[in-house]
């Protein structure tokens, strides 16, 4: 039987999925990143293997998120995409005529808006960070509740408070202060998912045309206090995919499928790689003023994959 | 014996820097703005002012490093603050004890005196007007030598067979440039290189996208400020437009503006009919403009916290919906990564691509 691996490198988690040759969900895995990588991808490999049936071949990879091409190199990608595109492909593929794609992940979010299966327009956070995963897992630790009953608890609220949004450190500061004043947990977490809602709504989603049908994916739309503030702000419905979480790791598998039908090969290097030592080197590029961070990652002593610089004086030309 | 500089913008130091010791000046290069020009402009700027007022305060600070001790300018036109870095950049070099005296050029056609005194001031080899003529007519065409191999180089980079050939002999093609001195050593010279940049072997069939870029001149013009945003498109597959080139903005401003410059006027006057400083206005009237030649998509480039281009990005969303033309917008400072911006422009070509094969039905883009 064919499969198709997608895998999501992000800031916050790591998804690793296995579509089958209809496009439906095999395995899908959900780590955290922990600033690791690497080691993340192949322990995410190793359990994948342990989940499928010995029969399975991998036939096409696709990498997405900011890790995409430390992946890309690593596993041997037939597709290396961003996460705008991989996120628009996994949501048409569940409803093939979704208009708007909202998605909130660790580190950023985006807006996605789509006419009749094309992407029309797209949005992503540039100068702040406010409302995206981390910061609710900020809060929720700050206010010591688990990060899973964070949502369900904004629902308990009745008169939420307004928390100021623009900004995680005003919104924290505010927060502090409704908190001393003696308002409810639950009012204040109410007021900071509609703080947070109307803060994506007015800068990621500033002068797009929001139509339904809506889905929300991403990491965040596990939280149903988001989400309830999102329906009320737009009053409309929204959708949230069972596999929320791991989008883009969808629609890079997704995308592999695609390109190995073109191609009509892969270039996956196989499940070995996950036992294999990779490690990272950078220097400083004494080239020019511009002093370039380089990165370079290693697959035993060979150099597979090496980035940071301005200019393509460190490009690896592909040994394909 | 005084040593000059001037601000840096793309490669027109070249002929700036003919032109300055065609006068008889002693001409320092400003080097090409690195990250260490950034950080000692940020040093001394305030946080707010925009990233041009930045970079070249980096520079400025660079080559008074490297012995200068005049520096040579332009004003502005209309009211946009980059009218007056000229004088603020001197008063922030002067509170850090640096005494450098900045020439600064206004557009001859509305401040003809002020144009006179201060190409006088530059005239130190004392040649006569006629001879001064001569020397604007050279560097000029120079110039326009520059802008056209720049040209050349949008159109064939999307289409090089071998990925990274048409930025060599792009960089290759600068040097004769550089070096020709006569007007028939330019003239050589341009020919040679646009025959050498149209001899890369090219693949004439590939379905190549077209993108138009507008914005504020400086944002466009150093690549150094936007990411090389025009050499990363061009290696996705895109040729790109620029909406201002030196030789195109000098003239609009200089004599009477031309018959370009009005339809780009004329273009821009149902979404924004005033002049509202800056290139506000051409951003939008270059978009209606590139959205009838048929392009796929533009950018607009801008520096963070300017103020005519964020007016210019509200506006272009109603004309991206009147003309179903995506547009992406840059805001650009020194806290812009290239790894968000190559993102969104992988985003942006994708999203291109897939509307262009819906609408046209060809099968694949191969790049």
């Amino acid at each position: 039987m064919k499969a198709y691996l997608g895998i999501d490198v992000g800031s916050v988690s790591i998804n690793v999925v296995i579509l089958d040759e209809t496009g439906a969900v095999l395995t899908g895995l959900y780590l955290r990143t922990q600033g690791r990588p690497i080691e993340v991808i192949q322990e995410g490999l190793k359990q994948t293997a342990g989940l499928l049936p010995a029969d399975l071949e991998i036939a096409g990879v696709g990498t997405t998120g900011s890790g995409r091409y430390l992946a890309g190199v690593m596993v041997g990608a037939d597709v290396i995409k961003n996460e705008i595109t991989a996120h628009a492909v996994a949501a048409s593929m569940l409803i093939p005529d979704v208009q708007t794609v909202l998605e909130i992940g660790g580190q950023d979010s985006k807006i996605i808006i789509l006419r009749e299966g094309i992407v029309t327009d797209f949005a992503m956070n540039t100068v702040c960070a406010a409302g995206t995963g981390s910061f609710l897992d900020q809060q929720a630790s700050r206010l010591n509740i688990p990060i899973d009953q964070f949502g369900a608890l904004a629902l308990r609220s009745e008169t939420p408070v307004r928390v100021a949004g623009r900004c995680t450190v005003f919104a924290e500061s505010d927060m502090i202060h409704k908190q001393q004043m003696g308002h409810k947990v639950e009012d204040i977490i109410k007021g900071l998912c509609q703080a947070l809602v109307r803060n994506y709504l007015n800068n990621v989603g500033k002068g797009k045309e929001i139509l339904p049908p809506v889905m929300f994916q991403g990491g965040v739309a596990a939280n149903v206090g988001i989400r309830a503030a999102f329906e009320e702000a737009l009053g409309m419905p929204i959708q949230i995919p069972e596999h929320f979480g791991i989008m883009g790791a969808i629609g890079a598998a997704q995308l592999a499928r695609e390109e190995v039908a073109l191609t009509g090969k892969t270039r996956f290097k196989g499940l070995k790689i996950m036992g294999l030592p990779y490690r990272t080197g950078n220097f400083d590029c004494d080239g020019c003023p511009n002093v370039c961070e380089i990165v370079e990652i290693y697959e035993g002593e060979k150099v597979i994959g090496r980035w940071g610089s301005r200019c393509n004086k460190w490009d690896i030309v592909e040994n394909s | 014996m005084s040593k000059i500089t001037f601000p840096r913008m793309g490669e027109s130091y070249r002929t700036f820097k003919m032109f300055l010791e065609d006068l008889g000046n002693e001409v320092v290069v400003p080097p090409r703005p690195s990250k260490r020009t950034l950080d000692l402009g940020i040093r001394y700027t305030p946080e707010f002012a925009c990233f041009p007022l930045k970079i070249l305060m980096g520079t400025y600070l660079e080559t008074i490093e490297m012995g200068i001790d005049t520096i040579v300018t332009s004003g502005g036109v209309g009211p946009c603050r980059a009218g007056e870095y000229a004088m603020l950049h001197h008063k922030l070099l002067s509170d850090l004890g640096y005494k450098v005296k900045m020439i600064v050029i206004e557009p001859p056609r509305l401040h003809p005196f002020n144009f006179y005194k201060s190409v006088r001031a530059l005239n130190k080899a004392r040649i006569s007007i006629k001879g001064i003529i001569a020397h604007v007519k050279r560097a000029w065409r120079k110039l326009q030598a520059l802008d056209n191999l720049e040209k050349l180089s949008h159109i064939v980079r999307p289409r090089e067979i071998n990925r990274g050939n048409t930025t060599k002999v792009y960089r290759k093609a600068l040097e004769w440039i550089d070096q020709a001195y006569t007007t028939e050593q330019i003239v050589e010279a341009e020919s040679t290189a646009l025959e050498a940049l149209n001899s890369i072997p090219q693949d004439a069939n590939r379905n190549v996208l077209k993108v138009g870029i507008v914005g504020e001149i400086y944002v466009l013009l150093e690549p150094a400020s936007n990411l090389e945003i025009e050499e990363t498109l061009g290696n996705l597959g895109v040729e790109v437009e620029k909406s201002m080139f030196l030789t195109g903005w000098t003239r609009d401003n200089s004599w009477n503006e031309t018959s370009e410059g009005i339809t780009v006027k004329e273009a821009a006057s149902p979404y924004l009919p005033e002049l509202i400083g800056g290139h506000g206005r051409d951003s939008i009237g270059h978009t209606v403009l590139y959205a009838k030649r048929g392009f796929d998509g533009i950018i607009q480039l801008a520096p963070f916290t300017c103020i005519p281009e964020i007016v210019a990005r509200t506006i272009l969303t109603k004309v991206s919906k009147d003309y179903n033309i995506p547009v992406l917008t840059f805001f650009l400072d020194e806290q812009t990564g290239k790894a968000g911006m190559n993102t969104r422009l992988e985003a942006f070509v994708d999203l291109l691509k897939r509307k262009k094969q819906f609408q046209s039905g060809i099968e694949s883009f191969t790049c």
